[in-house]
């Protein structure tokens, strides 16, 4: 099997594939991405890593036809409301129009490949799909 | 208490192409423009704040200065997203309310015209080696691969957002409002475009970002626009034709966006405007209903609607009601966006917060032609800048 990277290192490929925020150990608040200190009360008394709930509730999307090069059109893009916690993602194994996806509509997570660099290695995306 | 604030002269340009001009031409003619409106001259002025965002390196103010007057007042170059235009009115109007001096000057100018989809700044290319790179360790570019970072697509997902919590939305309504901002636009003949479209047009256009059509999408241009502020105590020396013509600024305000859960995931441009709308109507000693007119940040036709339950302008949840009841049509109880707002009018980022001023004071001082609303008396102004900005300003007619 090829070698696999997450897109994002807030993707955890193992056990089985599942999203981890960094949580303010001070208020709880949870952020994907690195920070400095806490945005929501200032702390910086650290983050400890948390995984976050795999099924979730469609809470805003859009169907975008006009992207970047090399982002195949029309694509989901939207929000999903984990368990309390706000993520953004792509709505994938379905078609993109409004019939089949809605406000509300239960998703999971879902992983794809989306690349193979140089080396063989294969980038691992990730979206929501229909539960 | 600090004293009163007013607009002395403000002026906007015809928004649209000039391929021949460069931003400081464009600036200059509103500079210009607004300094005739007041009766003064860049000699009478204590502070010069300019805002042009696609420049923001730029030392626009001095260039500008170049051209009109070097008078040797501090220059404050500001950049603050689509609310430069607001933040430099802002900056003129604190300096002024501090005492430092009894008049300022505030531009903004933009040359978009040509300009394509704007996005996000995390776009990156991919390479030929996964390598994790930046805050989310990320191995490929992440616009369109989790989630959209266009302006579309991101403010659509805010107007859906909107429909999920309250429900009463819908394509149709969000191109209706579409549709009014055009057909206000056809009494506008400094918009960019004076189209209007038919419901079935703007719904079969093509399709940028579901469910924003291209006309619901606001429109790249070129722009300038400026206002002289003042004193209420200089004004007081002034000629009863230049006090009767001032526009008072009963409430400036400028917030920035607090932590709200989702803001990492989808930019919350409620919560600060409702904070912004919050501390405007308290500084004004008015409320919501006494509002003759409003313009708002209609950056897309799914922003229009959140902005009118932010505003406060009809009851939390109740923004679909409002508009369908034809409370926001020229012709309605709280007329919003009569210039054609930013989706007919145009949008040159950094005009945007100084032009919708100068559409409020147009029709404030009854001067406002055709697309006039009658006895006009308060008006509010609203932009939004993502990152993210809110100015809010509400003027008031003379009574003099
Ligand atoms: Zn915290």
């Amino acid at each position: 099997m090829a070698k696999q990277v997450p897109i994002v290192e807030y993707l955890a490929l193992e056990p089985t594939p599942h999203l981890v925020a960094h949580q303010c150990t001070a208020c709880g608040a949870r952020f994907f991405d690195r920070r400095n200190a806490c945005a929501s009360c200032g702390s910086a008394a650290g983050f400890e890593s948390v995984a976050v709930e795999s099924d979730g509730v469609l809470r805003a999307f859009t169907i975008v036809s006009m992207a970047a090069p090399g982002i195949p059109v029309p694509f989901v893009a939207g929000v999903v409301d984990c368990g309390g916690t706000s993520v953004r993602a792509n709505v994938i194994n379905t078609e993109p129009d409004p019939e089949h996806v809605t406000l509300g509509m239960k998703v999971r997570l879902a992983t794809q490949v989306i690349g193979t660099d140089g080396e063989g290695t294969e980038a691992i995306g990730f979206g929501f799909e229909p539960a | 208490m600090a004293e009163d604030i007013w607009i002395l002269g403000i002026h906007m340009t015809k928004f649209g192409k000039y391929p021949d001009r460069d931003t400081i031409d464009i600036a200059a003619e509103a500079a210009l423009g607004a300094l005739g409106d007041g009766g003064v001259t860049m000699a009478d002025m204590g502070i010069l704040a300019a805002g042009n965002l696609m420049g923001a390196s730029a030392p626009t103010g001095q260039m500008l200065q170049k051209q009109i007057g070097q008078t040797g007042i501090p220059v404050f170059n500001v950049s603050n997203a689509c609310a430069t235009g607001a933040t430099a009115l802002r900056t003129a109007i604190m300096a002024v309310k501090s005492g430092e001096c009894d008049m300022g000057l505030a531009v903004g100018v933009e040359k978009l015209a040509g300009v394509g989809l704007l996005a996000g700044g995390s776009r990156k290319s991919d390479s030929n080696t996964f390598t994790p790179s930046g805050r989310y360790g990320a191995v490929a570019a992440v616009d369109g691969r989790i989630g959209t970072e266009t302006m579309p697509g991101v403010f659509a997902q805010i107007g859906m957002e909107y429909g999920h919590k309250y429900g009463g939305t819908s394509f149709e309504l969000f191109a209706k409002i579409s549709e009014k901002n055009h057909a206000h636009s056809t009494l506008n003949p400094l918009a960019a475009y004076q189209k209007r479209f038919t419901l079935d047009e703007i719904m079969n256009d093509i399709m940028i970002a579901y469910p924003n059509t291209r006309p619901m999408c606001s429109a790249n241009c070129d722009g300038a626009a400026a206002a002289v502020v003042i004193s209420d105590s200089k004004l007081k020396t002034l000629s009863l034709e230049q006090q009767r013509r001032a526009v008072k600024v009963s409430a400036s305000v400028l917030t920035s966006d607090p932590y709200t859960e989702s803001c990492q995931v989808l930019p919350d441009v409620n919560t600060l405007t409702r904070r912004a709308a919050t501390q405007a109507y308290e500084q004004a000693g008015i409320g919501p209903a006494d509002l003759d007119l409003v313009e708002l940040h209609d950056c897309f036709a799914t922003a229009e609607l959140v902005h009118y339950d932010n505003l406060m302008l009809c009851e939390e949840g109740g923004a679909a009601a409002f508009f369908e009841s034809g409370a926001t049509w020229r012709d309605g109880s709280t007329p919003v966006n009569v210039s054609g707002g930013l989706e007919s009018k145009g949008h040159p980022i950094a005009a945007t917060g100084i032009a919708n001023i100068w559409e409020i004071c147009h029709h404030l001082r009854g001067e406002a032609g055709e697309r006039q609303i009658e006895g006009a008396k308060v008006g509010l102004a609203h932009v939004i800048g993502l990152g993210s900005a809110c100015g809010v300003h509400i003027l008031e007619k003379s009574a003099a």
